[in-house]
C-alpha cells in the first residue's frame, strides 16, 4: 500500500488581518493524500504537446541548418528552396527504404509537427473562449454562429413578408443552388477536414449536426444572403466525367470524311479508319476481312456497331491490329470502330452507343494461375486418402 | 419563510460569498487575499500582489458591508415578474414535493409560483451574482432548453462570462485537469436558467457543483428539485419571456458589478497616485 503522506495547507500571508465580515474560520487543514494521486498517469494528458517555444526553437535550427546545407553542397544560402533542400538530402543520404515518408527528410518544422491548440486561458486562469467549459469549444461555437446566421436570415424573410415582398429577389446560378439540385457541382466538407477547420475531434453525430443546419440554412428561401458563409464549408467538385471530345471529320484528298479510332481487347491493340461513302469494304492490316477472319462469329463483332446505327453498307473501314488472339483482335477492331463513328453520329446516338456498351473498353484480363492450384480456379484433384 | 431557512442563525442577511479560485480544501468563506488564484495542480500559486495588500481588502471588504452595495433591487418589479409569467408553473401531477413551500396556490390544475418569494429569492441570487463578478470570479450559465440555447450563449458573451447548453461531459467539473489540462481554473458560481436536462431530471452539473463546493444559483420550476441549489430562484423556466427576462436581469448586474469593480480599481489608482505625490 502506498504510504500515507501528511500535507498541510497553510493558507497564504496574512492571517491576522480582518478577515471581510463573517465568523473567522480556522486557517490550518490537515490534508492527507498518497503517493498513488501524486504519480502522473503518463497516458492520460493525450499526445504530446509541443510548447510555443519549442516549435520557435526548431525553425531557428532548421534555418540554420538550411544555411549550412547551402554552404555544404556549394550553393547560395539565400536562394536556397525546399526543392534544392530535398535534392541535397536525397544525395547525402541515400536511402533504399521502400515508403517516402521513411527516408530521412528535412522539411520546416511546421510541417512536420501538427497544429496543436495552445494554452486556452490567460495569466488569471479565466479561460478565453466563452465555451470553453463545453470541451468542444470551437465546434459549438460553429454551431452558434451558423444558428445566428439561421435567425438572421428568417428576421430578414420576416421583414420581406411584412413589407409584401416576395422572398427571393434574385435567382442566380450559385452554389447553394448547386447543392440543391445535386449536381457534382460541389460537396460538403467531409468530416476529417472539418476536424482539421477546427482542430478539435468530432464524433459522426456531431458532424451529421453540423450538415443538417448548413442544409437548412440554404434550403430557405432567403438562403443566399448567407452564400460567402455557406461556401467557406464547400467545396467545388471538377467535374470528373470530363467531356469526352468527339473529333470533326476529316477530309483526305479525294474529299471523303473519315475518322479515326483506337481499341484494345485483351492484349490486343487496333486503329480503325472509317471513310463515308462507302460500300462496306473492311480490310485488316491490308487482308480482305473474310479472308483475316474466316470465322463468322469475329465477322458479325466488326459489323455490330454499323448495324446498331444502321450504316451497314455505308462505310468503308481500313484497320490495323496486333497482337492478342482471334476473338481479341476482333474485339479490339469493333471498339476502334465505334470510337471512329462517334464522329459521325448525333450525341443522342452516342449515348445509345455508350449505354448498348459499344464505347466500354473490356476490362476481362487473363485471370494468373495461383500456387497451390492447377490454373487461376481449378484446384488438384481433391484425394480422399 | 422559505428565505428565513436559508439563514443561519445570527447571520446577517448577505453571507460572504466564497472567493474566486478552485482550491477549496478549507472553509469556502475564508478570504484570500486578492493575488492571483490558487492553480488547481499542488504548484504554488505564483506569488504576483499587484497592490498593497491594505488597499486590497478595502476594496473587497467595503461592498460586503451593505446588504444591497450593487442595489439589484431596482433592476426588477413584481409587475415585471408577472408580465413575464414568471409565476406560471406546471401542472399539479408535475409538481415536485420540496417545491410546495414556493407555491402560492393552484388554480384549474395549474401552479402559481408565490412572487413575493420569488422577488426576495431573485434579491439573494442576484446580490450573490453581482459579488462574484465583483470578485472576478467565473460565472458559468447552464440550461439544457434547446429553445434558449442560443439566447443563453449570447447573454455568456455579452458579459464576458461563460455558458454551457450542449451535452454535459460527465467528469467536466470532477475530472476537470485530466479533461482541460492541469491548471484549468473552474467556474466560481453555476446559474441554472433550466435546472433540468433533457430527460427531465436534475442537471448533473448541480449535484458536480456541490461535490466541488461550487454555490450555485438555479431557477427552479415546480416540477424541480431546488435541494442542492445555494440560490434558488422559483420561478417559470419554460415562457420565452420569463427567460428573456432572467437573461436581462442577469447581463445587468453581473455588467453592473464588473464597472463598479474597475471603477473602485481606477479610484484606487488615483488615490494612491495623490498619495504618493
Amino acid at each position: 500500500m502506498a504510504a500515507a503522506v501528511g500535507r498541510v495547507l497553510r493558507l497564504g500571508g496574512r492571517w491576522s488581518a480582518a478577515a471581510p465580515g463573517g465568523p473567522r474560520a480556522q486557517m490550518l487543514r490537515l490534508i492527507y493524500t498518497t503517493t498513488a494521486v501524486q504519480r502522473k498517469n503518463a497516458g492520460a494528458s493525450g499526445p504530446e504537446k509541443y510548447t510555443e517555444a519549442f516549435i520557435k526553437k526548431q525553425i531557428e535550427e532548421f534555418n540554420l541548418g538550411k544555411r549550412h546545407l547551402a554552404n555544404m553542397m556549394g550553393e547560395d544560402p539565400e536562394t536556397f528552396t525546399q526543392e534544392d533542400i530535398d535534392r541535397a538530402i536525397a544525395y547525402l543520404f541515400p536511402s533504399g527504404l521502400f515508403d517516402k515518408q521513411a527516408r530521412p527528410m528535412m522539411k520546416h518544422p511546421t510541417e512536420i509537427f501538427p497544429e496543436q491548440r495552445k494554452i486556452q486561458w490567460g495569466e488569471d486562469g479565466r479561460p478565453f473562449h466563452f465555451l470553453f467549459y463545453t470541451g468542444k469549444q470551437s465546434y459549438y461555437s460553429l454551431m452558434h454562429e451558423t444558428y445566428e446566421k439561421l435567425l438572421s436570415v428568417q428576421k430578414y424573410q420576416d421583414q420581406l413578408t411584412a413589407q409584401d415582398l416576395p422572398p427571393q429577389k434574385e435567382k442566380r446560378e450559385n452554389i447553394c443552388d448547386i447543392l440543391n439540385r445535386n449536381l457534382a457541382g460541389s460537396r460538403w466538407l467531409t468530416k476529417i477536414e472539418l476536424e482539421e477547420m477546427l482542430l478539435e475531434k468530432l464524433s459522426d453525430d456531431d458532424y451529421s449536426r453540423f450538415i443538417q443546419l448548413l442544409q437548412k440554412l440554404m434550403t430557405l428561401p432567403c438562403g443566399n444572403i448567407e452564400e460567402k458563409y455557406i461556401q467557406k464549408f464547400s467545396k467545388v467538385v471538377p467535374a470528373q466525367l470530363q467531356k469526352i471530345v468527339i473529333e470533326p471529320l476529316k477530309y483526305d484528298e479525294r474529299g471523303v470524311a473519315f475518322s479515326t479510332g483506337e481499341g484494345k481487347r485483351k492484349t490486343a491493340r487496333a486503329t480503325a479508319v472509317v471513310y463515308d461513302n462507302g460500300t462496306g469494304k473492311i480490310t485488316v492490316n491490308g487482308i480482305d476481312v473474310l479472308h483475316y477472319f474466316p470465322v463468322l462469329q469475329d465477322r458479325e463483332q466488326l459489323l455490330f456497331p454499323f448495324q446498331f446505327l444502321d450504316r451497314v453498307g455505308k462505310h468503308d473501314m481500313v484497320c490495323t491490329v496486333s497482337g492478342g488472339g482471334r476473338s481479341a483482335q476482333a474485339g479490339a477492331i469493333r471498339l476502334a470502330s465505334a470510337k471512329a463513328l462517334r464522329s459521325f453520329v448525333t450525341e443522342k446516338e452516342v449515348e445509345f452507343m455508350r449505354q448498348a456498351g459499344l464505347l466500354t473498353v473490356d476490362p476481362r484480363v487473363k485471370e494468373r494461375k495461383k500456387p497451390g492450384q492447377e490454373g487461376a480456379r481449378r484446384k488438384f484433384t481433391w484425394k480422399k486418402r | 419563510m422559505a428565505v428565513r431557512r436559508l439563514l443561519r442563525a445570527g447571520e446577517r442577511v448577505v453571507p460572504s460569498p466564497p472567493v474566486p479560485g478552485p482550491a477549496r480544501p478549507c472553509d469556502p468563506r475564508v478570504s484570500l487575499p486578492a493575488a492571483a488564484p490558487r492553480l488547481y495542480s499542488s504548484v504554488p500559486a505564483p506569488a504576483a500582489a499587484a497592490r498593497p495588500r491594505a488597499e486590497d481588502d478595502k476594496l473587497l471588504s467595503e461592498p460586503l458591508s451593505h446588504p444591497d452595495f450593487f442595489n439589484v433591487k431596482e433592476l426588477f418589479s413584481l409587475k415585471d415578474l408577472f408580465d413575464a409569467r414568471v409565476h406560471l408553473g406546471h401542472k399539479k401531477g408535475c409538481r415536485h414535493r420540496f417545491m410546495e413551500p414556493y407555491i402560492f396556490g393552484c388554480r384549474l390544475d395549474q401552479d402559481i409560483i408565490d412572487l413575493d418569494q420569488t422577488m426576495q429569492h431573485l434579491q439573494l441570487a442576484l446580490n450573490f451574482t453581482a459579488h462574484i463578478a465583483y470578485r472576478k470570479g467565473i460565472i458559468l450559465f447552464i440550461s439544457r432548453k434547446r429553445q434558449f440555447c442560443h439566447l443563453v450563449e449570447s447573454t455568456a458573451r455579452e458579459c464576458g462570462e461563460y455558458a454551457h447548453t450542449r451535452y454535459w461531459q460527465g467528469g467536466l467539473l470532477t475530472n476537470a485537469h485530466i479533461q482541460f489540462g492541469s491548471g484549468v481554473r473552474l467556474p466560481d458560481l453555476l446559474v441554472f436558467l433550466s435546472s433540468l436536462n433533457n430527460a427531465f431530471q436534475p442537471h448533473v452539473a448541480i449535484r458536480d457543483a456541490a461535490k466541488m463546493n461550487i454555490p450555485t444559483v438555479g431557477v427552479v420550476d415546480t416540477n424541480c428539485n431546488p435541494c442542492l441549489i445555494t440560490y434558488p430562484i422559483p420561478g417559470n423556466d419554460d415562457s420565452p419571456t420569463a427567460m428573456e427576462l432572467y437573461c436581462k436581469l442577469f447581463r445587468m448586474t453581473i455588467i453592473r458589478a464588473k464597472d463598479k469593480r474597475r471603477q473602485s480599481e481606477v479610484f484606487d489608482e488615483l488615490r494612491s497616485k495623490a498619495e504618493g505625490n
